[in-house]
């Protein structure tokens, strides 16, 4: 008989029933709930007069709509302050465990989960947030949801479900100098495009995936959504183990050995097949920059932006011509001609602690450009109070950088850090969309390497070769 | 339809609180571009509320206005012709990018029920059938015939009918389209969710009882 997946096993564990045509009720182990998608869900609750079904399955922290600026004064933003008082009250009425604005621990929802040991092998997360993807990072079948179904998860702990097609992605090979996880999402997602994952999760394997550290795993699998996949997961392994060891929700004594003996029989059998699969080699991967207003629209940093004359499909020259139109680019300019106005270092994808410390390393000495904007944001109060121990704060502020509170911030840009009409960012974010990051705003999507490398020269350079 | 032995069978009558979809016929409005997210169908300032419904000031708020903040005319919601549509004509990956409701909200509320296209992103595909809007996959010639009749048609309708799986034009023509029965049922009978899961609360715990044998460091809550 041929083996199961990863996937296959995660999902078999959690099957309450099945319906013949597969329609299925899927039990949740863990939820994340922010600010800005659960007060429509509590307030449903309330209406039909239901009670979480397990409150401590759930953990929640503000982090979109927060500002990144001096936490002891008020919120500046009377309707920013309302989500986020109407999320402590809905905590405190439902006895949810909140990590609050004055909250050390308080982050990033990604970046906390598995910072606490929230987040497990084998689990079933979901979160009101499409990058609940992160997760998969562990080994653990993550997904976002909409508000309706935060609400559903609260009352019953389960969803009802349809089996998703499986899809591995095996990256071999050694990366690039300087070359990150980032920029092996990036060129997945620039090959399948936005759409490639769309109904799958994916399995991320080789041995470039392997030598990843469990904060490049958690990168990689956050932008699964970027390729349209529901979820992103990779098997866990020591490194996973050693990273969840010693976390304050993380099992401890017996019940952990118990843990990771279960979490070691999470891998994918030999012999078991996957609906699709997808092949890189990581020696091809160079670091990447996205030139469009899609995630996908994206190119390594020694190429040209496209040409759409060049397109044979109609309807990719049109959204290439619209892309071009909005990010203010010419065809066939070098990307290391690409000038920016401000670098955004941050975000669920690249805010942890090792993101931080690289970039500090190669902040070190140097100065941002004259007219460069530069800011830095911590994934959590953690990360920010490590960074700051190791005297990474200092490294930015030197250089010129700005160093923030933990938050979402400009990834988004709910709050008050957003870009002007015209403004071009390099960011490590997820998101190049219109608009994202302030109505007019430009963004083009790097590591956190590049990033730092942007700020310093004013526009991209190819950080394999940079000195 | 699903027949009386069928697990799923709702046995209460008072739980039919969302709208149920089953036949329409609607102004169509086009919206010829791919990959539309849904930061573009409502951009992060609406986020902020704490309700579902006054949205439609949101609905593709960067789209609808030029660089001056003047209402842009050739924007379809600008135009009187679509003014009054319930249906939304699209193209490839409708909806990608965050998992925000708000955008199915913001649709309902300027009084789409039905979102046709080739192909649309997994949560906001999830997401419609929570809201009572019908997103209705057709493949991407049809759209496209679909896209120049609306265009060239003033006061162009389509019939959406659930029940039979078809979009009809007002000259007939009928293209067919599949849904998930489970999800056509739940829809068609403005079921609630919820109240179905929790029908299945003897199985629910039973499932923990099962689990938490296997992985008691997940159930330390429960006795």
């Amino acid at each position: 008989m041929a083996g199961t997946t990863l996937f296959d096993k995660i999902w078999e564990s959690h099957v309450v029933r099945a319906e013949p045509d597969g329609t299925t009720l899927l039990y949740i182990d863990r939820q994340l709930v922010h600010e800005v998608t659960s007060p429509q869900a509590f307030e449903g609750l309330k209406l039909a007069g239901r009670r979480p079904r397990r409150p401590a399955a759930t953990l929640a922290v503000p982090d979109h709509n927060v500002p990144t600026t001096d936490r002891t004064l008020p919120i500046a933003d009377q309707i920013s302050a309302k989500q986020i008082h109407t999320l402590e009250e809905n905590c405190r009425d439902f006895g949810i465990t909140l990590f609050g604005m004055s909250d050390i621990r308080q982050g990033v929802v990604h970046v906390i989960g598995p910072e606490q040991g929230f987040t497990l092998p084998g689990t079933t997360i979901v979160c009101g947030d499409s990058h609940t993807s992160t997760h998969g990072a562990f080994g653990a079948l993550a997904f976002g949801i909409g508000t309706s179904e935060v609400e559903h998860v609260l009352a019953t702990q389960c969803l009802v479900q349809k089996r998703p097609k499986t899809m591995e992605i095996r990256v071999d090979g050694t990366l690039g100098h300087r070359c990150s996880a980032k920029d092996i999402i990036l060129a997945i997602i620039g090959q399948i495009g936005t759409a490639g994952g769309t109904g799958s999760v994916i399995e991320y394997t080789g041995s470039a995936i392997c030598a990843l550290s469990m904060e490049g795993r958690m990168t990689l699998c956050n932008m699964s959504i970027e390729g349209g996949a529901r979820a992103g997961m990779v098997a866990p392994d020591e490194k996973t183990i050693a990273y969840i060891k010693g976390r304050p929700l993380a099992p401890k004594g017996e019940l952990l050995d118990q843990a990771v003996h279960a979490w070691h029989q999470l891998r994918t059998d030999v012999g078991a097949t996957y609906d699709r699969t997808v092949i890189l080699r990581a020696e091809d991967i160079a670091p990447q920059v996205s030139w469009g207003t899609s995630p996908g629209m994206v190119a390594g940093v020694d190429q040209r932006v496209p040409d759409p004359r060049m397109m044979s499909d109609e309807k990719t020259r049109h959204a290439t011509e619209r892309a071009l139109e909005y990010m203010g680019l010419t065809p066939n300019m070098l990307m290391t001609e690409i000038t920016i106005d401000k670098v955004f270092i941050g975000s669920c994808t690249n805010s942890r602690i090792e993101d931080l410390r690289l970039a500090a390393d190669l902040a070190k000495g140097k100065k941002v450009a004259k007219m460069v904007h530069a800011m830095v944001v911590p994934g959590s109060g953690l990360v920010k109070q490590q960074a700051e121990a190791e005297g990474l704060d200092r490294v930015f502020r030197e250089a010129g950088f700005e160093w923030r509170e933990a938050g979402c911030s400009m990834c988004l840009a709910m709050n008050a850090d957003v870009l002007q009409p015209g403004e071009r960012c390099a960011s490590t974010s997820n998101r190049n969309f219109e608009g994202r990051q302030g109505a007019g705003g430009r963004t083009h999507l790097v590591s956190p390497a590049m990033a730092v490398a942007a700020a310093v020269e004013g526009h991209f350079v190819d950080i394999r070769h940079w000195e | 339809m699903r027949n009386a032995s069928d697990p799923f069978t709702i046995h209460h009558s008072s739980l039919n609180i969302m709208h149920a979809f089953t036949k329409m016929t609607g102004l169509v409005a086009p919206l010829d571009r791919v990959n539309v997210d849904t930061d573009q169908i409502i951009p992060k300032q609406f986020l902020k509320t704490i309700k579902r419904t006054g949205l439609r000031d949101g609905l593709f708020f960067d789209w609808r206005k030029r660089k001056d903040g003047s209402p842009d005319p050739e924007f379809f919601l600008n135009q009187a012709r679509y003014q009054g549509a319930a249906i939304l004509l699209t193209r490839d990956n409708f909806g990608c990018g965050s998992s925000r409701e708000h955008a199915p909200w913001a649709l309902l509320d300027q009084g789409f029920r039905c979102v046709i296209a080739p192909s649309f992103a997994d949560i906001f595909y999830n997401n419609c059938f929570q809201n009572g809007i019908l997103p209705v996959v057709l493949k991407g010639d049809e759209v496209l015939s679909l896209m120049i009749e609306v265009t060239e048609t003033m006061g162009y309708a389509l019939t959406v009918d659930l029940g039979q799986q078809t979009v009809t034009t007002l000259r007939g023509t009928a293209y067919r389209f599949d849904i998930d029965p489970f999800r056509k049922d739940c829809l068609y009978r403005g079921l609630d969710s919820i109240s179905l899961t929790l029908q299945y609360e003897t199985a629910i715990t039973a499932y923990e009882q099962r689990r938490k044998a296997d992985a008691p460091w997940l159930f330390a809550d429960l006795q």
